[in-house]
């Protein structure tokens, strides 16, 4: 990848960062990158911080369907504790910018928003990751962006919502029925993960990756073991990368059937949901019997996986697919039909392709838009690269348009399914994990159902994790919500928040 | 649509009867939920969830009391929106400083008699997220708990048997406001 290893042209690392590269950067250089990012040069993969210094990973989504994307990771020191703000060139950065703030003490320099993110102003500590200081506990107001104009309201929702939601706050400004400014504020869900990480073994730190949040644990566990296999040079046995592969592939039809009928739901047409909940139920008790596990938690660890699928399982999938194919084409074939339903969903809730693309949206929120990326087709990992499927693309960019790459993926899952049940080669489902007996760092980038995940750490010589950052893709879908919603009336934001589905405990770790 | 709604009158209903391991238990706890229930709250229980930090997981499986296997209606308990409308309070994850306030509010809001219920492993003590600085402990660290139910998540049977319990518990000692 001449171009974007060109465009770093920094320093190398004095040890070893797979399966990527990492180069040391000058300010200027960084600064550079801010502005080739604002350009459309490269994807943000990722910005946060570490001791005295801020990462930020980028990569080029290709120029056409069939090009591998390419990946490299920035790194700044920053010994006077400031770097160059990229949000002053990059909208998508800014959140991750007050997040390395609020964590490490570190100052963006010039950036156009220094509020804080995570820090509501409750936790006792400034800057734990950092330099930690006391603080007290009494919580500090909140600055929310302005509206005016003759006859704005806001409206205030959450962090305790009405439906059984995670935790987190809208905040609206609307002229009669229609929105005209929407902010988001979270951090609520902030449990402290990458400090509880920091510190722990890479088997412990495995425990906290698959609990980052709940409806992705199979496709965090899969990037955090990913990247500790890199790190450490780690070949899992083949059988386990089809394992793992099963594993995503149930998870992903899983929420996607969720999802789809929780759409319909809030769009008051209760017999979708109640049938997509019948065939989720199925799937999440054919997990359950496969790996003893209902959502999977704690089966792929680094090495491979913890369960191996055995006779009654493997004719437990066999007989789901047949039946979610016979049924989920009935309710298709429903959603298409019932246009009251697609009254709700044609043209609300737009995400621009323009924003798609700015914002490197992952998953169906990416994919609704326009944005063509799947990170097991652009940057394969196994056993995807020896597997057959689409990665479906939609342009409109609204509620509908996002209901459909789900509907198209569920069909693509069930389709990898049938592949790896007649492919999957016998053998063993885990190898042993030997440490490096020298500081290692890796990295991974996992395609969950709800977009790309990616997970970067560093590992010292004994296996003791020094740093280990999850990204989730719900950072770069959050705030193109705002967006979307702009011009939609109050009542459409759960259709249209449901549609996008974004983690609140992933974004706030 | 039609089709699907004639098959749907045609065919068996999927709701199960009790989940299998506690069978005779939640027989009983059924048994007992018609008069129980009827004399103290009108045969119902309105459940108001609040998510005090958890990973999402508790949620999914809560979620999957409404579906048609779990069914929870037919036992009287229903989600309702709003705090000022709920008996029991569905308390899931650990509780972050962030959500602390948030958490004390909703409970303040919740008429008297009311129920906690703390779920999930993380609910109980802080599970593995104990000791961050970003995290309070378990529920009961902030609110008092009558019932903790254990897992990670805590399967749709084991929030049944335990809201089944919570019902007959309720009748022996309620809460005072």
């Amino acid at each position: 990848m001449p171009s974007l290893i060109k465009a770093l042209a920094g320093t190398a690392l004095p040890h070893a960062h797979h399966p990527w590269p990492r180069r040391i950067v000058d300010v200027e250089t960084w600064s550079a990158l801010g502005g080739q990012l604002a350009e459309g040069r490269w994807t943000l993969a990722g910005l946060w911080g570490d001791a005295g210094a801020v990462h930020m990973a980028l990569y080029d989504i290709g120029r056409d369907e069939t090009d591998r994307s390419e990946m490299a990771v920035a790194t700044l020191p920053c010994p006077t504790g400031q770097f160059p703000s990229i949000a002053r060139h990059h909208a998508p950065a800014h959140r991750l910018e007050r997040t390395i703030s609020d964590l490490f003490g570190l100052e963006p320099v010039s950036a156009p928003d220094n509020r804080p993110w995570l820090d509501h102003g409750r936790w006792c500590v400034r800057h734990p990751l950092g330099t930690p200081t006391e603080s007290s506990d009494q919580g500090s107001p909140y600055a929310f962006l302005t509206a005016e104009g003759e006859g704005l309201h806001q409206i205030a929702v959450g962090p305790v919502h009405a439906g059984i939601i995670e935790p987190g706050h809208f905040r609206f400004t609307a002229n009669g029925e229609t929105v005209v400014r929407l902010e988001e504020r979270f951090g609520y869900a902030h449990k402290g993960v990458e400090s509880l990480m920091a510190g722990a073994s890479f088997e412990r730190a495995a425990h906290f990756a698959a609990r980052i949040s709940g409806d992705s644990t199979v496709a965090y566990s899969i990037s955090y073991s990913r990247a500790v296999e890199a790190a450490l040079g780690i070949e899992v046995p083949v059988r386990a990368h089809w394992l793992r592969a099963l594993m995503a592939e149930l998870e992903r039809i899983a929420n996607h059937l969720g999802d789809i009928g929780s759409v319909c739901n809030d769009a008051a047409f209760a017999l979708m949901h109640a049938h997509t909940g019948v065939l989720r139920e199925h799937v999440l008790r054919q997990s359950n019997n496969c790996f003893g596990h209902r959502l999977m938690m704690d089966k792929v660890v680094p090495g491979g996986v913890t369960a191996d699928l055995d006779r009654s399982g493997e004719d437990g999938v066999r007989a789901l697919l047949p039946m979610i194919r016979k049924a989920f084409s009935q309710l298709v074939e429903l959603y298409d039909e019932t246009s009251s339903l697609q009254d709700r969903t044609v043209g609300t809730g737009t995400l621009s392709h323009t924003l798609a693309l700015q914002y490197g949206c992952g998953g169906y929120v990416g994919r609704a838009s326009g944005r063509s990326f799947d990170a097991r087709r652009n940057l394969a990992y196994p056993p995807y690269d020896a597997l057959r499927f689409d990665v479906p693309l939609f342009n409109e960019g609204d509620v509908n348009a996002r209901v459909w790459v789900r509907i198209r993926e569920v069909e693509q899952s069930l389709g990898l399914i049938d592949q790896i049940m007649a492919e999957m080669p016998p053998g063993e489902i885990s190898v042993a994990v030997a440490q490096a007996k020298e500081t290692r760092e890796g990295m991974a980038l996992v395609e969950g159902f709800r977009g790309d995940i990616l997970c970067w750490l560093r590992l010292d010589p004994t296996g003791i994790i020094e740093r280990c950052h999850l990204r989730d893709p719900s950072w770069f879908q959050w705030p193109v919500l705002e967006a979307a919603i702009e011009g939609n009336i109050v009542a459409d934001f759960p259709l249209c928040n449901k549609s996008f589905n974004c983690s609140y405990s992933g974004h706030d770790l | 649509m039609r089709k699907l709604l004639f098959e749907n009158l045609i065919r068996s209903p999927l709701t199960e009867g009790v989940p299998d391991p506690d069978r005779s238990m939640l027989a009983e706890l059924a048994t007992s939920l018609g008069r129980v229930a009827r004399e103290n709250l009108g045969r119902s229980l309105s459940i108001r969830e609040i998510d005090a930090g958890s990973c999402n997981g508790c949620e999914l499986e809560i979620h999957a009391l409404s579906n048609a296997f779990y069914d929870i209606e037919r036992f009287g308990l229903r989600f309702v929106a709003s705090p000022r409308h709920a008996d029991v309070l569905l308390v899931t994850g650990p509780v972050t400083r962030n959500m602390r306030e948030a958490l004390e509010r909703t409970y303040n809001a919740t008429p008297a008699p009311k129920w906690v219920v703390a779920v999930g492993d993380c609910a109980s003590d802080g599970g593995c997220f104990a000791g961050s600085y970003a995290v309070v402990g378990g529920v009961s660290a902030v609110v008092p708990v009558d019932l903790h139910l254990a897992g990670c998540p805590p399967s749709p049977e084991t929030l049944l048997k335990g809201l089944l319990a919570l019902i007959e518990h309720s009748t022996h000692s309620f809460r005072s406001p």
